[in-house]
């Protein structure tokens, strides 16, 4: 089973940000930068997939400055065959021009499954994956927190609202990852020493043309601090008091 | 002037409250751009034209109905080429999804039909000439990102709660559609739904949302916060990571970054300690509320009401004046 993962090198959400000068991207002082969270689980879902299958090949995939290469080179370590880097100073906003550019380098590649985290943390658009799939003409299956895959076919579990859904689809396609087909495994140190002699591909990204833009970015307003109105039981009252008088929710 | 288009989402039969606020959303587009119409999508088994007159109430000017035995799930393909093929013919301005489980699988795949980009998760919109302006939490919700998509239509999904159901005397006309592609002949193919079902509130819709962690103890002391939820009456329950990867609530509860995102009006977070993928998915709320015994847990920086203490003693007498007080009204 020959599987692609494509993945993205995102800011490390638990820190502070602060607006760079521009406006219109972060303050690259201080920020840490990791394998986005569902992108994760996809490299962990492609290595399971591939282990249970006895053999194969999983290939992670990334459209990204040199710096990336730091992210394909963690997804090697926890056990990726190889990687190939498609090379863009910046990755656009736009869904569709990352789309665009991982199409072209996945469709004729021959895998069978093209595995996506269901978004990225940082633009969390949660559109790359479903269009790579209909510029490579195949089917999709979006948001999935269960997989099987057998003779050919896949069955996947999507949550909904209050509810979950099952899917079945023909492969090849392309799926994209939710939680719930296991934690990535962190790499181990002998993987990260293999990962290092992995082969490692740079291609220039073919994008498309980018009309989803950002005009600025800001940090939410603040909320007032918080407030402890009492302790026990006995604040209840209160409480009851402030939400039908000045919250006016009850 | 310009028409817009917005596609109704149903599950079960039954109009999602996201259908009305895309429905509304796009009549608010047209009004502020000089007038127009307001075209709904909707798709379901037959008699699922029944529910045309509730979408004429939240602005549409057209429901055009596509009844299809077939039908009766999402069926991700059909709805697209559906969606795709009206709008294509349509000239449309704008084409409103809901940011729901369905419209953020749906509308992607309707823009690259179409070959345009799309705007997601917008908490905010205007058409300012030839561009849509719209505002979209990114980040973790920690940063709000102002994005511009030009070219038409303007695709975009709709965070649910983002605007206000329109409520109107206005009968739609009603036009008969055909699915685009036959049902028969799609690859992906939603063979069943199931879970906590479609009677209980959703959590993307409920205005009161009470919250059960780690603090709980044990999956059987979730009936404290179910009893609570009940006492206001439209209230939802949601978990924590904590909580689902234990197997004590369903994972579909959960509340967070790497769950659902969710805005009520009231938000009470009960044994949570506020963990920062957690404050992801509710820190918009417009009112927080926590119990918690730990004065230092961080849920309580975000809280506008905080009470510290033991949650045995203090949801009890919540739940019980929370009822009084609904009881009251
Ligand atoms: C990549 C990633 C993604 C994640 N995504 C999510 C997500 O989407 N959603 C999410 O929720 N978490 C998520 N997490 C997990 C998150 O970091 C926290 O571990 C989790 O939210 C903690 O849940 P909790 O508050 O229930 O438990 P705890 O952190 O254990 O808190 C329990 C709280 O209960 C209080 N308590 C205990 N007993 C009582 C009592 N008798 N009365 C009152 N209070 C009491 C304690 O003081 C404590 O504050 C994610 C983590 C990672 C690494």
């Amino acid at each position: 089973m020959k599987i692609a993962v494509c993945i993205k090198r995102v800011p490390d959400m638990d820190l502070r940000f602060a607006i760079g000068a521009g406006g219109k991207a972060l303050d690259s002082a201080g920020l840490k930068f990791d394998i986005a969270d569902f992108d994760g689980y996809a490299v962990e879902a492609g290595l399971r997939l591939v282990e249970a299958h006895g053999s194969g090949e999983v290939v992670v995939v990334t459209v990204g400055p040199a710096a990336a290469q730091e992210t394909l080179r963690k997804a090697l370590g926890m056990g990726a065959d190889r990687a190939i880097q498609l090379s863009a100073d910046e990755v656009p906003f736009d869904g569709r021009a990352v789309a665009t550019a991982l199409a072209t380098e996945l469709k004729d590649g021959g895998y069978d499954l093209v595995l996506f985290g269901r978004m990225a943390t940082d633009s969390a658009n949660q559109t790359v994956g479903p269009m790579t799939a209909h510029l490579m003409g195949v089917p999709c299956v979006t948001a999935i927190s269960k997989l099987d895959i057998a003779g050919g076919r896949g069955t996947a579990e999507r949550q909904l609202e209050g509810a979950s859904e099952t899917v079945e689809f023909p492969l090849p396609a392309v799926v994209t990852i939710d939680e719930g087909l296991g934690r990535p495994r962190l790499p181990s140190l002998k993987g990260i020493m293999a990962a290092k002699k992995k082969p490692l591909e740079v291609k220039p990204a073919q994008l498309g043309a980018a009309s989803l833009t950002v005009d600025s970015i800001a940090l939410p307003p603040d909320r007032p601090p918080g407030r402890i109105i009492g302790e026990g039981a006995d604040a209840v009252p209160e409480l009851i008091r402030l939400l039908q008088t000045e919250a006016k929710v009850l | 002037m310009a028409n817009m288009f917005a596609f109704a989402e149903s599950r079960g039969g039954s109009l999602r409250k996201v259908a009305l606020e895309a429905v509304s959303a796009a009549r608010q587009a047209t009004d502020a751009t000089g007038g127009g119409e307001v075209h709904a999508l909707l798709i379901g088994a037959p008699g699922i034209g029944a529910k045309a007159a509730a979408l004429g109430r939240a602005g549409a000017d057209l429901v055009i109905v596509v009844e299809h035995a077939g039908l009766a799930r999402y069926s991700p393909e059909v709805f697209a080429a559906t969606a795709a093929d009206r709008l294509r013919s349509g000239g449309y301005r704008g084409a409103f999804f809901a940011a729901s489980a369905e419209g953020r699988d749906l509308a992607p795949r309707v823009a690259v039909a179409l070959g345009v980009s799309m705007a997601s998760d917008l908490t905010g919109f205007a058409f300012e000439g030839d561009a849509l302006v719209g505002k979209h939490p990114t980040h973790i919700g920690k940063i709000i990102t102002t994005v511009r998509l030009t070219g038409s239509p303007a695709l975009l999904t709709l965070r649910p709660g983002a605007v206000l159901v329109t409520d109107a005397d206005r009968t739609a006309r009603v036009e008969q559609g055909a699915p685009a592609l036959d049902p028969a002949a799609a690859r992906v193919v939603v063979t069943s739904v199931g879970g906590t079902g479609d009677a209980q509130l959703d959590l993307a819709d409920a205005p009161v949302v009470v919250s059960g962690g780690r603090g709980l103890r044990e999956a059987a002391n979730f009936k404290l916060v179910e009893e609570l939820a009940a006492a206001f009456g439209n209230a939802a329950v949601g978990a924590t990571r904590a909580v689902t990867d234990d197997g004590w609530r369903d994972p579909s509860t959960q509340i967070g970054q790497t769950g659902r995102i969710v805005s009520p009006d009231l938000y009470v977070a009960v044994g949570i300690s506020g963990a920062i993928q957690h404050l992801a998915g509710m820190r918009t709320s417009k009112t927080i509320v926590a119990i918690n015994k730990d004065k230092d847990a961080p849920i309580f920086k975000l809280a506008d009401y905080g009470i510290v203490g033991d949650l045995f003693e203090i949801v009890p007498r919540l739940t019980e004046e929370v009822r009084k007080a609904r009881a009251g009204h």
